[in-house]
């Protein structure tokens, strides 16, 4: 791989979700040279795994393909995949970085036909459906993949399936001997958007994500609902594949509780509203939504939206925080044990599919972060004063899209504002 | 200009050649296309082919080329040749990958693909590389409307960006609501305590900065131009006016805080113990901070209860309030009830809610207050009355479920934001209301004077991705007035909008659009000579960037344009066209197709999709290997509010069967970018039945869908049931006359 030319005009940006492309681009569509480095072979993060955005229920992919179509026609925007920064020093304006590339074992030549795929006999579990499915270990991570390349996975080197794959190929676009190296760069700023992950469901005992199959993660039933997802958009039960059609929603699994995450992950309770929607979309009036929840934090405009939800006539409200979940061994169903608050009465209530509206962490926690970037008790960052390294978007805080997009647009400025500085500087 | 020198390369990869005679379409490139130089290559996008096509551009002196090989939305990082002009065939998803590999479908994919070459050819004749508009405006100036805390870390942050920044306030003092603060939220950790305001350093800053120029007493009495060139008359209290050119605007006008009058159930107006948030802290600024040393408002009395009601006049469904939440008011309540609990913690505070709402590091203050021993009560406050020297609040409690009452020494409303927003453009001016708004810019534009609101007044973007997609290019709006919000909150998005502003200044200066056609340099070229003076260019640019001069001609304001081409399909006498995308370079590829006859059984249907939706889901169908009828011919197009009706008509002359429009989703949660394309299309559609009945034709034969990107498996259905459709009306009786 040729080392990308960077300067101390040059800003990086790690992590090409929807904050790291934004803040990339914004840069890049002010002149700037940018080096937008991601850690998986694909650029979209986790929105392009989500079916809907609340409130317009909208499709995330269609702002994916506006900021994919602004990438493809801006050549001040460098993209390497599978990367990740495994060094920084310096001090503002101008960083060292060392980025670790991993092997994709595919070029620049693949088309994306797709034949290394069909060659290829041996399955995995498919990251980009939280595992929901088995994927090709030749595969393109989904259709609106940027690049629009295939990866061979690490598992397959060195067995028949990565000689079946190069034989199928008919551009020379296998190679085997892909190594794994290291890029030194020199930047002038960095933006942090290396985003969120969900907060491990199976630590929150009562609930029972490890025991029983019928309770899932919000972004497993994200994919689910997706009609291009593993059960092309029918909500399926996981213990016997029964369309789920009484689900119930628990808020606030794993947030605002000292026991698991400090703080409120802002946006599941607007994402199981929304999900109420995917329900009512799946069944009409034949399903049923039950949200079991603290406070429906419906901030702002997003007001209208909760209105609606409770105007509809299958969605129910419970206010309570589950206390635990017990399983009916022989039908797979759930019961909910509980406290319903208003009124003050038990409640023991089945249903067939249980959706954990799952909490946000940082995806930088326990990963080596410059000292630079000091993190708050959750683990997001708070960049320091003086330096110019900047969080952006869930890197920082738990965010909604919209205003980790907003975000990530300041951070951009921020990183403008240091190498315009350092370019006024050598000028005089 | 140099001469036109056409090329053509035709990809035999992907299974392209195993399945299509690229022989023959070699030749209708040349023959047909008449395209100067055709080449074949096995594999087109290796660096061996692109270096061919790189050697002819050098060595050849080719100027158009025409590249049939995969979808346009592919391998773009190996076909990028920014010196000439380019059209892309696409054989690979749109015809390979779509048809099944069968022998009784061998003969409808050549045809396809071959209908594809000719298209390609036809059209890249028709483009011209574009050079950017020659009113290239240079001001880099930002203007910021508003000195608030938005306003002010607007003009700070673009100011350490290297910009020149004007700030015009019309109070005498800059700092807005944040100066009459005492404390502020926390923004960092510990989130545990009501921390500075900042807002003097803030100030400072701004008015030590040798790049900020501040004008207070002073509002907008005209904007005039565009980004690049905006002239603004700045009114002073004096009435003096001075005109200042700037490149782009942050509008940063803030809220007003809702009448507590409105509120007299809940004592506001009525009873002196009773005060809205903002009040609170007035009496606090007023007492030097100290919580436990205010006095009861009505008779000087100690203070030894607080409440505060939360979304006092806010979330109401019953219409006569605020519909939303204000987002800020409870931390503010848990901040203010800390006043009290810090100097003293003998008083007794409780805030009274609903649903309490502290998003992220927000929980740990709430947590902070309740170590703090403030009271949370969840319950819907009904009438505030007086009693004795205190107050009385009637609510329900909405955990034992049952009506009940407290006393409180001093009620605290929490009343929300009104977005300053000025006019709503988009009301006549006898339904503004009681009170006539105020407008802020004074725009120029036919389209009104200020910014076009979402909802509620608020000037927010229609966008989840993006929030600072402006319906007017250059001006962007930060702040409350965008969406209700805090303080840390507004700082934020103060510098998202300042990037967003030096981004248009930038792009103007180089003549390139602004979002979503980001760098296209394209931009709508009229011919005024051909011009009816009809004004539906003007009337239906979704941007306000065509105004009209007085002989009623359109004025093209190139950097408030978008490119979308919506004045394109307006244009009855289509005398408006872009460099690289005009009636021709469209209506020359629906012309270019090999017309089959009446009895061949072959119905032609003409696809024009939206490029950003309809046109990747149907090349997404292709990836999916989605079989759709062989019969159709899709070309994308910038918006469908860029289709001119000619096209329609020019197709249904020329032999065509049916014609489908795929655009985005319209009405109140539209999705088009280009705010009104599909919705226009639509409209201008309805109006095409006269013309086919007048050609004798059935209504059937022009039909609209929106599609959404995601419909993968449901654009192929709309596909083949429109041309089973067409097929039961039968073969088009206009076939062999064009």
């Amino acid at each position: 791989m040729a080392t990308p030319i960077a300067t101390s005009q040059t800003i990086l940006v790690v992590g090409g979700g929807i904050s790291g492309m934004t803040a990339a681009l914004e840069a890049a569509e002010c002149g700037k040279q940018v080096i937008l480095v991601e850690k998986s072979p694909t650029l979209g993060g986790r929105t392009a795994l989500m079916y809907r955005y609340f409130p317009k229920l909208c499709h995330p992919i269609c702002g994916l393909e506006i900021n994919l179509r602004r990438l493809k026609g801006n050549r001040n925007v460098r993209v390497l995949t599978l990367a990740e920064v495994s060094k920084i020093s310096g001090t503002r304006g101008n960083y060292a970085v060392t980025l670790n590339v991993a092997p994709r074992y595919i070029n620049e030549n693949c088309t994306a036909c797709g034949e290394c795929a069909k060659a290829v006999t041996k399955e995995i579990p498919n990251p980009y459906n939280y595992g929901l499915n088995q994927m090709k270990v030749a595969y393109l991570p989904h259709k609106m993949a940027y690049p629009l390349r295939y990866v061979l996975d690490p598992s397959a080197i060195g067995t028949a399936d990565a000689d079946a794959a190069r034989a199928a190929c008919k551009y020379d676009a296998i190679d085997l001997n892909m190594q794994r190296e290291a890029v030194e760069l020199t930047v002038g700023a960095v933006i942090w958007a290396t985003g969120w992950k969900p907060y491990d469901a199976a630590k929150i005992q009562p609930y029972g994500y490890d025991r029983y199959p019928n309770v899932i993660t919000s972004l497993e039933f994200e994919r689910m609902a997706d009609l291009h997802g593993p059960t092309g958009g029918k909500l399926l039960r996981p213990s016997d594949g029964k369309e789920a059609k009484n689900i119930a929603f628990i808020q606030c699994a794993g947030s605002r509780d000292e026991n698991h995450l400090r703080h409120c992950s802002r946006i599941c309770c607007m994402a199981s509203l929304k999900q109420t929607q995917y329900v009512r979309e799946a069944y009409g009036a034949d399903g049923k939504s039950t949200i079991y929840y603290i406070d429906i934090r419906a901030i702002d405009r997003f007001e209208d939206f909760y209105l609606k939800v409770q105007n509809d006539p299958t969605v129910s409200f419970v206010k309570s925080k589950v206390a635990r979940i017990a399983q009916d061994g022989n039908s797979g169903d759930l019961t909910l044990h509980g406290v319903d608050t208003e009124g003050y009465h038990r409640y023991a209530n089945v249903h067939d599919l249980v959706v954990l509206a799952i909490g946000m962490e940082p995806a930088v926690k326990g990963v080596d972060i410059p000292a630079e970037i000091i993190a708050d008790s959750s683990g997001f960052l708070e960049s320091a004063p003086g330096g110019s390294i900047f969080g952006a978007g869930c890197a920082s805080g738990p965010l909604d899209v919209n205003r980790s997009v907003q975000h990530a647009t300041a951070a951009a400025l921020r990183a403008i504002q240091v190498v315009n500085k350092s370019a006024s500087t050598e000028a005089s | 200009m140099s001469e036109m020198k056409t090329a053509a390369y035709i990809c035999q990869g992907c299974g392209i050649s195993d399945r299509l005679n690229t022989k023959q379409m070699v030749q209708i490139a040349q023959k047909e296309g008449k395209m100067q130089i055709v080449r074949e290559h096995a594999f087109l996008c290796n660096a061996e082919g692109v270096q061919m096509i790189r050697d002819d551009i050098e060595k050849e002196a080719v100027t158009h080329i025409m590249i049939a090989a995969c979808s346009r939305r592919a391998k773009t990082e190996a076909f990028n040749f920014p010196t000439v002009s380019m059209a892309r065939a696409n054989i690979r998803e749109g015809v390979l990958w779509s048809q099944p590999e069968i022998e009784a479908a061998v003969e409808v994919t050549q045809d396809m693909a071959d209908d594809y070459v000719r298209m390609g050819c036809a059209e890249v004749k028709k483009m011209k590389l574009p050079e950017g508009t020659p009113n290239k405006a240079q001001n880099k100036r930002i203007l910021v409307v508003g000195g608030g805390v938005s306003g002010l870390t607007a003009a700070l942050e673009s100011a350490e960006a290297g910009y020149e920044v004007l700030v015009v306030e019309k109070q005498g003092e800059l700092g807005g609501w944040a100066r009459q603060l005492w404390k502020r939220v926390p923004s960092k950790s510990p989130y545990t305590d009501p921390v500075d305001t900042g807002i003097s350093e803030l100030i400072a800053k701004v008015t030590q900065h040798s790049r900020i120029k501040v004008y207070l007493n002073s509002t907008i009495a005209q904007t005039d131009g565009a980004p690049g060139r905006f002239q603004v008359q700045i009114a002073t209290e004096s009435g003096a006016t001075t005109t200042e050119e700037v490149g782009a605007i942050v509008q940063a006008s803030g809220f007003t805080s809702y009448d507590i009058n409105k509120l007299p159930e809940l004592g506001g107006g009525k009873i002196q113990n009773v005060v809205d948030q903002a009040g609170l802290e007035r009496m606090l600024v007023a007492a030097g901070g100290q919580g436990g040393a205010l006095r009861r408002p009505s008779d000087g009395g100690e203070i030894k209860s607080v409440a505060f009601i939360q979304c006092a006049g806010q979330r109401d469904e019953s219409g006569k309030h605020l519909p939303y939440c204000s987002g800020h008011c409870c931390n503010t309540s848990i901040k203010q009830a800390m006043y009290f609990k810090d100097a003293n913690p003998g008083i007794d505070t409780v805030v009274m809610y609903t649903d309490l709402r502290t998003p992220g590091m927000g929980e740990d203050f709430y947590r902070s207050a309740q170590n703090k021993g403030v009271t949370f009560t969840k319950g819907k406050a009904s009438e505030v009355v007086t009693s004795g020297n205190s107050c009385d609040i009637k609510f329900k409690d909405l955990i034992l479920n049952e009506d009940s009452s407290i006393q409180a020494d001093l009620v605290v409303l929490a009343t929300g934001q009104i977005p300053n927003s000025g006019v709503n453009i988009e009301l006549a001016e006898a339904a503004q209301g009681e009170t006539k708004p105020i407008s802020i810019l004074n725009l120029t534009y036919r389209q009104g004077k200020d910014l076009p609101q979402l909802k509620h007044g608020l000037t927010d973007s229609h966008f989840i991705c993006f929030p600072y997609e402006t319906r007017r290019t250059g001006i962007y709006a930060a702040g409350p007035v965008r969406r209700p919000m805090d303080i840390a909150q507004a700082m934020e998005d103060a510098t998202g909008a300042a990037m967003k502003a030096i981004q248009a200044v930038e792009n103007a200066s180089l003549g390139r659009a602004a979002h979503p056609r980001s760098g296209d340099l394209s931009f709508p070229i009229v011919r005024l000579e051909g011009c009816t003076q009809c004004k539906r260019c003007t009337v239906e640019c979704p941007f306000g960037a065509i105004d009209e001069d007085e002989k009623r001609y359109p004025v093209f304001n190139e950097s408030r344009c978008r490119r979308c081409g919506t004045c394109m399909g307006a244009c009855p006498v289509r005398v408006i066209s872009f460099e690289n995308y005009s009636p021709d370079s469209v209506g020359s590829q629906i012309k270019a197709v090999d017309m089959p006859d009446e009895f061949s059984e072959k119905p032609r249907i003409l696809v024009l999709a939206c490029e950003n939706d309809a046109y990747p889901a149907i090349d997404m169908a292709g990836m999916q290997r989605n079989v759709y009828s062989a019969f159709v011919r899709i070309i994308p197009v910038r918006c469908l509010g860029s289709v001119n009706t000619v096209w329609i008509t020019d197709a249904l002359n020329g032999g065509w069967d049916g014609v489908m429009m795929m655009g985005c989703k319209h009405g109140e949660d539209y999705q088009c970018h280009f705010v009104k394309g599909s919705e226009l299309a639509n409209y201008r559609m309805s109006k095409i039945d006269d013309t086919l009945k007048q050609l004798g034709l059935e209504t059937e034969r022009v039909a609209s869908f929106e599609v959404a990107i995601t419909d993968i498996a449901r654009v192929p259905q709309l596909i083949n049931d429109y041309v089973a459709k067409i097929q039961e009306i039968g073969m088009s009786p206009m076939k062999g006359f064009a």
